[in-house]
């Protein structure tokens, strides 16, 4: 076990791309920390140098407080679990997990040992003398977890693994995967650009856009504290209306010239984005008593009921916009509703994206 | 699925079976006059049943030793195309799965050009480069010897090229697994590469051993002595149709067991050189 | 993943060590001769090998007005096209009979591969034993049916002959190609065809044909190679060229002048046109490898 920490990480590749902007990452120990990001972003290219697989151009990795920089793979104690697992086809579903401690010169009863008690932790016993083609994707997806914890490695690097799976058996396996790693209390890093699935694992959440981080923290503080445009609408399903606005000493002004009916709520910068969560819109019943908010016009395009909720969609101000409401909505297209975003609930940001 | 009229079936059984017969025949028709006696052979036509001088004229052959090629027996001029069918295959396959192993897992300055120098070498057979290639062989001293007859064929534009196309479908996943797991270039070589290319392995087997079996010009040159040449070119210096001395039936048996150890390795690894063929080719 | 960003080893000397045996017998046994080839096609020796000089294209200039050189490359050109068509043409009939057949399949396979692996020199010494005019049935039935066959002494005959062996040997290997073409035809297309109306032979020309065009295509090339190159054995264990010069093909010509005749110069100007024709059927083999990966 041991923390991970990252100082100012680059990566330039041939041809002066940048894909790692100066990264600085601290993971304590046994924390499980989740890279995410839309792809491109450099989080897998990230994780491979965390992992050795990519050189790195500039700053220090360290794990367990050394540096690792100059160390190969297999020389920095980490297991990997890659998206198309990497199985070895031809080696059955024990040599598959073996091969790693064979590698080091283990001792065969202490390897049949490891293996035997990482194939029970993960229900795989049964399947032990298969080879890879022969199990299902779940399956696959165990073992490749498998051969990563009979290492008993320092750090648990996950590259996307639940891609591969249909959502259900991905729904099932997140809950495992978190489970294992609070179990076996392996500092982890777990890159993927479901943010569902980050939000749900995440004990820190690093949110990554074009090689630099955008925020780091704790999943629910991020999700209500966006730093930037980026991650409000990264984070978050459907993601967070944005509609940008411009103030002027006598208020705020929406795009397409209306004016907002604001109590309470200034804003300094003369251009600005005004963001809320699809749950957060109120509809005015011209009863409530506020404390401060905004007052918009919202025009229906369309309602799209999901059951337990409904999703109507419109537009404020020339923005498209999606609202969640509980139950049934009764609205229809064309309709006109008067709507409140309460003031607590409302995020702000100026002209650069960046939270006021 | 169209059903197709018996009719229609029965003319295809019938066009096989004629086809068959037609590519067929001349063995059959070798393999007859390889158990009849000289004085049948030269009275046509022959009988197209086999007649009763099999173990004769077999051991006879491949024991007896035949004048015609300084007194070399057929055993040992099969020994000799065993020999260099075995070296070209096998030689070539290691050759050219350690050059493709280098080109697609490693990269190094000249990657490419060493890439373009072995694929150039596709349009270099020897049969355009004969006469100095025959005078290289001189210079090194190669004429007469294994090495001559087999290292030559060895690189093997083709083979390579093969490996490559193979080794770059393997994913790169694979080969970041191997390296977490401490394997360096030669365990991922040794653990992981070699018993994935297992039935590539084969069915280039196949087809090489076949290559070197039925070399003709190039043993024709390499070599002089008798008890060096192969069975192909052993088989040629015995027929003389001017020459009315022609043992045709100990020809005849040459010539059947020239053909044999080829074809069975085609038939009995027909699974993989069915594949390996066509794949190759692509 | 393309070859760019393959994941690779790091090692830098270990890459050099795997390709070195390549290269040395690549650098030994092909670049080098192959430069000498091309060195002593510009060059001319006096008949007793007593001096060089250099002569510039003369040596090209004087073969290609050589009747001997241009009767050749009509010989090979004859031999290659009926060669090629006649053991396309087989294996293609076959093969279309092949996919009918419901029974026996792996049977009609198995025996119809073996000629592949008699070497070429041993096809034209099987066919030449059928048919030579001392001894060989075949010689004595066409005999005696009153036709007067000697394909060692008749031109005709004798390219007969060798056109004969060369095709017989190359079926098979059409054959699997054939066959393989034909299964990765698509069945709906065929019932769709069915559908619309088209009858067996109808369906054969228009659809079932062209759609074997990649295929056929690429055939024709190998075969095209086989004929030019892999026959030497043929032509050398059969005719020695002969009768006259009847049989005599380029590459046996370039043997026969630099090993026989010894005329060095022109033998090795002759391998240098030789590479220019392989490097053009490589070529054209190549571009159409880039269009069948088009094709998917």
């Amino acid at each position: 076990m041991a923390s991970v920490e990252l100082t100012n990480v680059r990566k330039v590749y041939a041809g002066a791309v940048e894909a790692v902007k100066g990264v600085d990452i601290a993971i304590k120990d046994g924390a499980l920390c989740v890279l995410v990001g839309p792809s491109g972003c450099g989080k897998s290219t990230l994780l491979r140098m965390i992992a050795g697989l990519e050189s790195i151009t500039d700053g220090t990795v360290k794990i367990d407080n050394k540096v690792v920089n100059d160390l190969g793979p297999a020389e920095r104690d980490i297991a990997m679990v890659f998206q198309n697992y990497a199985l070895y086809p031809h080696m059955k579903v024990y040599d598959n997990m073996a091969y790693g401690l064979r590698n080091r010169g283990m001792p065969k009863d202490q390897i049949d040992k490891r293996v035997r008690e990482a194939a029970a932790t993960l229900e795989l016993t049964h399947l032990l003398e298969r080879r890879p083609r022969e199990l299902s994707g779940g399956q696959r997806q165990r073992v490749a977890m498998g051969r990563a914890i009979v290492r008993n490695p320092k750090v648990f690097l996950f590259d996307e693994p639940l891609s591969n799976l249909d959502a259900k058996l991905r729904g099932q396996m997140r809950v495992e995967i978190k489970n294992l790693q609070r179990q076996l209390g392996v500092t982890s890093v777990y890159v993927t650009h479901d943010q569902l699935e980050a939000m749900t694992l995440a004990d820190i959440l690093v949110v990554m856009n074009a090689g630099a981080v955008e925020q780091i923290g704790a999943p629910l503080d991020i999700y209500e504290k966006p730093a930037s445009t980026f991650v409000a609408s990264f984070i978050g399903a459907p993601p967070m209306n944005l509609i940008p606005i411009t103030a002027d000493e006598s208020g705020l002004i929406l795009k397409d010239g209306t004016r907002i009916g604001a109590q309470g709520i200034t804003v300094s910068d003369k251009d600005a984005i005004i963001g809320f969560r699809p749950e957060d819109l109120e509809v005015a019943t011209g009863t409530e008593s506020h404390i401060g908010g905004l007052l918009l016009d919202l025009k229906v395009l369309g309602v799209e009921p999901v059951g337990a909720e409904s999703y109507v969609y419109g537009i404020i101000g020339g923005e498209r916009v999606v609202v969640r409401v509980a139950g049934r909505s009764v609205s229809q297209p064309d309709d006109h509703l008067r709507v409140i975003i309460p003031k607590e609930k409302l995020h702000l940001f100026g002209g650069n994206g960046k939270r006021i | 699925m169209i059903q197709n009229n018996p009719i229609g079936r029965l003319i295809a059984h019938i066009v096989l079976i004629v086809g068959i017969m037609i590519v067929a025949f001349p063995i059959y028709y070798a393999f007859i006059a390889s158990t009849q006696s000289l004085q049948d052979i030269m009275r046509p036509p022959l009988s197209l049943l086999p007649g009763g001088h099999f173990w004769e004229n077999y051991t006879t052959a491949l024991f007896g030793g035949i004048g015609r090629i300084g007194g070399v027996s057929v055993g040992r001029l099969l020994i000799n195309s065993t020999i260099m069918a075995l070296a070209i295959a096998v030689g070539k396959i290691i050759i050219s799965i350690l050059s493709a192993y280098a080109i697609v897992f490693f990269r190094f300055p000249g990657r490419m050009v060493f890439f373009w120098l072995i694929f150039i070498t596709l349009m270099l057979p020897v049969e355009v480069r004969i006469l100095p290639t025959y005078k290289v062989m001189v210079d090194l001293g190669l004429i007469d010897t294994y090495t001559g007859l087999t290292v030559p064929l060895m690189a093997s534009a083709t083979a390579t090229l093969l490996f490559r196309q193979f080794f770059m479908t393997i994913p790169g996943e694979l080969v970041e697994a191997a390296r977490v797991d401490g394997a360096g270039p030669w365990r991922f070589f040794k653990d992981i590469l070699l018993p994935l290319s297992k039935t590539n392995i084969a069915a280039l087997f196949v087809i090489l051993f076949i290559y070197g079996w039925t070399q003709y010009l190039w043993p024709l040159l390499m070599t002089n002595r008798n008890d060096m040449t192969t069975i192909v070119i052993g088989l040629r210096k015995m027929i003389s149709f001017a020459d009315a001395d022609t043992e045709w039936h100990l020809v005849m048996v040459t010539c059947i067991l020239a053909i044999l150890p080829p074809v069975l390795v085609v038939v009995l690894m027909q699974r993989w050189f069915v594949r390996g063929l066509v794949e190759t080719e692509k | 993943m393309a070859s760019s960003t393959h994941v690779t080893f790091p090692n830098k000397f270990l890459p050099y060590l795997l390709l070195a045996p390549q290269l040395a017998i690549t650098i030994v046994f092909f670049y080098w001769p192959a430069s000498q080839a091309i060195r002593q096609s510009v060059l001319r020796e006096d008949p007793f090998g007593l001096s060089t000089q250099f002569v510039g294209l003369g040596n090209f200039k004087r073969i290609l007005s050589d009747p001997n050189y241009l009767n050749s490359l009509q010989v090979t050109v004859v031999f290659s096209i009926a060669t090629a068509v006649i053991a396309m043409g087989f294996a293609l009939l076959f093969a279309v009979m092949a996919d009918k057949v419901v029974r026996g399949k792996g049977i009609y396979r198995t025996l119809m591969i073996w000629p592949y692996a008699v070497a070429p020199a041993i096809a034209g010494m099987l066919w030449l034993f059928l048919f030579n005019p001392s001894m060989g049935t075949f010689a004595y039935m066409i005999r005696s049916a009153g036709y007067n066959w000697d394909p060692l002494l008749n031109s005709n005959q004798a390219m007969l002959l060798v056109v004969a062996a060369a095709a017989w040997k190359q079926i098979s290997y059409n054959f699997l190609f054939f066959v393989a073409g034909l299964q990765s035809i698509p069945k709906s297309l065929i019932e769709a065809a069915a559908i619309d109306g088209a009858g067996e032979t109808k369906r054969f020309w228009t659809i079932i044909f062209p759609l074997l065009a990649p295929t056929t295509f690429f055939l024709l090339v190998v075969n095209t190679v086989y004929a030019f190159f892999d026959t030497f054995g043929i032509i050398h264990a059969v005719t020695g060229g002969g009768p006259g010069k009847a049989t005599e093909t380029l590459v046996y010509k370039v043997y026969n002048d630099g090993f026989v005749n010894l005329i060095l110069g022109d033998s090795a100007a002759q391998s240098v046109i030789l590479m220019v024709i392989v490097i053009g059927l490589t070529a054209i083999q190549f571009r159409y490898v880039e269009r069948k990966v088009h094709y998917g």
